[in-house]
């Protein structure tokens, strides 16, 4: 039982974080692209249009990639956490459903028109339906983060029939969770365009191709990273100081605080030994974890994993009720690392190109370049410190990981679907990175992919 | 008003079946498109075209499965629990076959190389087929019955799913939507490969038809679905709609052809989902242990709620849906291919 538990976990961490690489640049690239078509629509600039084509046909190979591995993550409550959904689903099901009706309808069907419409529609009409587009992706990450949002800190409910129920749904809407999650991963796809437009924007300035085009591409890639960067900061300062209030654990295992501290260090790297609990070799910030969860250098307590295990042991029965802390404290660590990075090299290249020396600084521009892993290395890591700092819960405080997977699903099923998907997901991986790198070397002239030569071929697939 | 409130959990059987019916009517084709088009599509260009029909609609079409999905998890989560663990590796084949597919519409015209498009002709192809099929044997198997203990478990295996009647209806349900998509794609091209599509159509719905009694048969034999008037009348209604579909077809009027074939699609969906009522998935081991809509539904708060959600949101989505459908009402020449 164990072992399908725990394959069901990595199952769906595996997938998760799969999905995950592509979603966030899909709710910031939406979002500016339609930004790109406004712009065209009130200046007339041709130039406009083209930046919004080019962007948005790289965005669609990626939108692609987050559409077809969105649906295995609708399917995957019921198939490995069955239980769960039975004793969540008065919950859980209700954002999930709002979500397909009313963001998935919306993004798919003007997706469609998207695509399909450019000579059909008005740029004007064109431009509303890239909005709605954008307005459709993000309802979405809104929808399923309410849900998981109550997985964290639930919120709204009754214990009834067995199970959870819904008695407020006010309540699960204004979950004090929702707002720093929401806007911290709203504005985290803002920067992960941002980077992604100056990234490869910066690789073809290198090369000197359609320099006018990748200019401007580069300073709409550079202000948007910033602009993203610092507001995804922001909430995250603000949804750190709310998980240190309603999951003190979580807190502890970022950190690493195996004992209570008044005020407490922020340790910036230091050797873990979870065995011992306790720390090696620790850089240590005096107050700077107080300073950061109380806003105050001298005062403000912070409750260690020691304690918080002996509180919850009291409350919950005896367990096991601490994280993994060693991959939840640096995941957190590689996430802020990743964050500073790119807004650090974003506000530079800004002022070279203030100062219009971006263009012929070689040394800059790879700079600029090489920030394309960074987008993806913080989102999955922050997506791990999220999830992984709930465990045991499943929901916190409600039902554990372990009692919420399928009873009925053996160890080899999963074994089958695991690798099945693994499969499917490199292969789709490979073609996807092919033609996006096709396409990007391609540039904004003769980008249209569609307008290939024909090829003549009678054969069936049958012969 | 009240009576309403009273029978939320019918209202959402309801809705469910709704849902189940657009999202088979609007797919049915799709997928039936898929399987046409290494037959149906001798040339690149005609696949395309092919293609391109479906281009700018079966992404939101596809929603309607994941609204049917989502629908069910709030209005009855026990099923939802029950069904896609139950139906473990079924599912998966399903899943697989639709990311294939999906990727496939997205990828195949973005590179000339013949090895490129073929292979992603044949991920439209089985992305298709293997979707049509699993949702005929899944419908097949809620109304004949799985094995599902007390607990509302699901205690069989992936090979528990196939039975002479299952089989029976996944088969059924890719004749019937091939034969929807070979309407849909003489409707919505020009040329040789419309024409082509109506014939493929014509013979094809014959084939169906033969299908169709077969099913009718195996069903009043294997299932209880005939003792619900209702469930014996749409079923009956499916298949004079089938026929009329057919002689408008053979007629040439194909656009009548296909809202017949709409109907027919709709009407099965209806024929199941009153055949299970007030099941949705019938257990065999004892009918007392099957899902029903009393004891697999959220609660009187959930439903209501939800049942707002879709008076509002459910018109809307129609009116943008229809919105698209109109934009992109033409019928699709070598002209303008976008994928």
């Amino acid at each position: 039982m164990m072992d399908a538990v725990l394959l069901a976990r990595w199952q769906f961490a595996l997938t998760s974080i799969y999905h995950w690489l592509f979603v966030p640049l899909t709710l910031g690239m939406t979002v500016v692209v339609a930004i790109m078509e406004i712009t065209y629509v009130t200046t007339k600039n041709e130039v406009y249009k083209k930046m919004a084509k080019f962007w948005g046909k790289l965005f669609l190979i990626n939108f692609a990639m987050g559409v077809v591995t969105g649906i295995v993550q609708e399917f995957h409550f019921g198939m490995n956490w069955a239980e769960y959904s039975r004793f969540m689903g008065d919950i859980f099901g209700a954002p999930l459903a709002l979500e397909a009706l009313t963001a998935f309808f919306l993004e798919s069907t003007f997706m469609g028109a998207w695509i399909f419409g450019w000579d059909k529609l008005s740029a004007k009409a064109h431009a509303i339906v890239a909005v709605l587009v954008a307005i459709g992706t993000n309802l979405s990450a809104f929808w399923i983060l309410v849900a998981s949002s109550f997985m964290q800190h639930p919120v709204g409910y009754v214990l009834r029939n067995g199970r959870a129920e819904m008695n407020s749904f006010a309540d699960i809407l204004s979950n004090g969770y929702v707002p720093g999650q929401y806007s911290h991963i709203f504005f985290d796809g803002i920067m992960t365009a941002g980077v992604i437009i100056a990234s490869i924007s910066a690789w073809h300035l290198l090369r000197k191709n359609a320099t006018d085009f990748y200019n401007r591409s580069i300073r709409w890639g550079l202000v948007v990273t910033l602009v993203g960067g610092i507001l995804a900061m922001g909430a995250g300062h603000m949804q750190g100081q709310y998980v240190a209030k309603v999951q003190p654990m979580k807190m502890a295992a970022m950190e690493a605080l195996w004992e209570t501290a008044e005020p407490a260090p922020f340790t910036v790297f230091a050797g873990i030994d979870e065995k011992a609990q306790k720390n090696s070799g620790a850089l240590e910030i005096p107050g700077g974890l107080s300073l950061m969860i109380h806003n105050s250098f001298t005062q403000g307590k912070v409750e260690g994993i020691k304690d918080l295990q002996k509180a919850a042991e009291a409350q919950y029965g005896p367990g096991d009720y601490t994280p993994h802390v060693t991959s939840v404290f640096w995941s957190f660590r590689a996430m802020i690392a990743a964050g500073s990075l790119m807004f650090l090299v974003a506000i530079i290249a800004l002022f070279m190109h203030q100062k219009g020396k971006l263009e012929n600084s070689r040394a800059m521009l790879k700079w600029v370049f090489w920030m394309l892993p960074l987008p993806y290395i913080a989102n999955s890591t922050g997506w791990y410190v999220a999830e992984a700092g709930r465990q045991p819960w499943l929901v916190y405080g409600l039902q554990k990981t372990f009692d919420g997977a399928s009873r009925t699903v053996t160890a080899p099923e999963i074994w089958t679907t695991i690798i099945g998907f693994t499969a499917v997901y490199i292969l789709a991986a490979i073609a996807a990175l092919y033609l996006a790198v096709k396409h990007i070397k391609k540039g904004p002239e003769g980008n249209d992919a569609h307008d290939v030569v024909e090829v003549k071929e009678e054969a069936t697939l049958w012969k | 008003m009240e009576i309403i409130m009273q029978h939320l959990d019918v209202v959402w059987f309801i809705l469910v079946c709704v849902l189940f019916c657009g999202f088979f009517m609007l797919e049915g084709f799709d997928y039936g498109v898929g399987i046409l088009l290494p037959i149906l599509g001798k040339s690149d260009t005609e696949r395309r075209q092919m293609i391109n029909t479906v281009g700018p609609v079966w992404d939101g079409n596809q929603v309607w499965m994941i609204t049917a999905g989502g629908a069910t998890f709030a209005s009855f989560p026990q099923v939802y629990a029950t069904l896609f663990s139950g139906f473990y590796l079924a599912l998966f084949l399903m899943l697989a076959a639709l990311i294939a597919r999906g990727v496939a519409f997205e990828f195949r015209s973005k590179d000339k190389a013949p090895a490129w498009r073929k292979t992603f002709d044949y991920c439209i192809f089985f992305g298709s087929l293997i979707p049509a099929l699993l949702w005929g044997v899944t419908v097949g198997n809620l109304i004949q019955g799985t094995p599902i203990d007390a607990h509302m478990n699901f205690v069989g295996g992936f090979f528990d799913l196939l039975s002479p009647y299952t089989i029976l209806c996944g088969i059924a349900f890719i004749l019937v939507f091939v034969y929807h998509g070979a309407l849909y794609t003489s409707i919505k091209t020009v040329g040789a490969i419309s024409e082509r599509a109506r014939a493929t159509a014509l013979v094809e719905g014959v084939i169906t038809a033969v299908g169709a009694l077969v099913l009718v048969g195996a069903t009043y034999y294997y299932t209880d679905l005939f003792n619900s008037t209702l469930a014996a009348v749409a079923f009956g209604l499916a298949i004079v709609c089938f026929l009329i579909s057919w002689a408008f077809a053979r007629t040439r009027s194909t656009g009548k052809g296909f809202f017949f074939s709409c109907l027919t699609v709709i009407l099965v969906t209806v024929a199941y989902f009153a055949g299970l009522f007030p099941r949705i998935m019938v257990s065999s081991l004892d009918p007392a242990w099957s899902l029903t809509i009393t004891n697999a539904a959220s609660s009187q708060y959930t439903l209501t709620l939800m049942t707002i959600v879709a008076l509002i949101f459910v018109p809307i989505v129609l009116i943008y849906q229809a919105w698209t459908y109109w934009t992109f009402r033409h019928r699709v020449s070598e002209k303008d291919l976008h994928y």
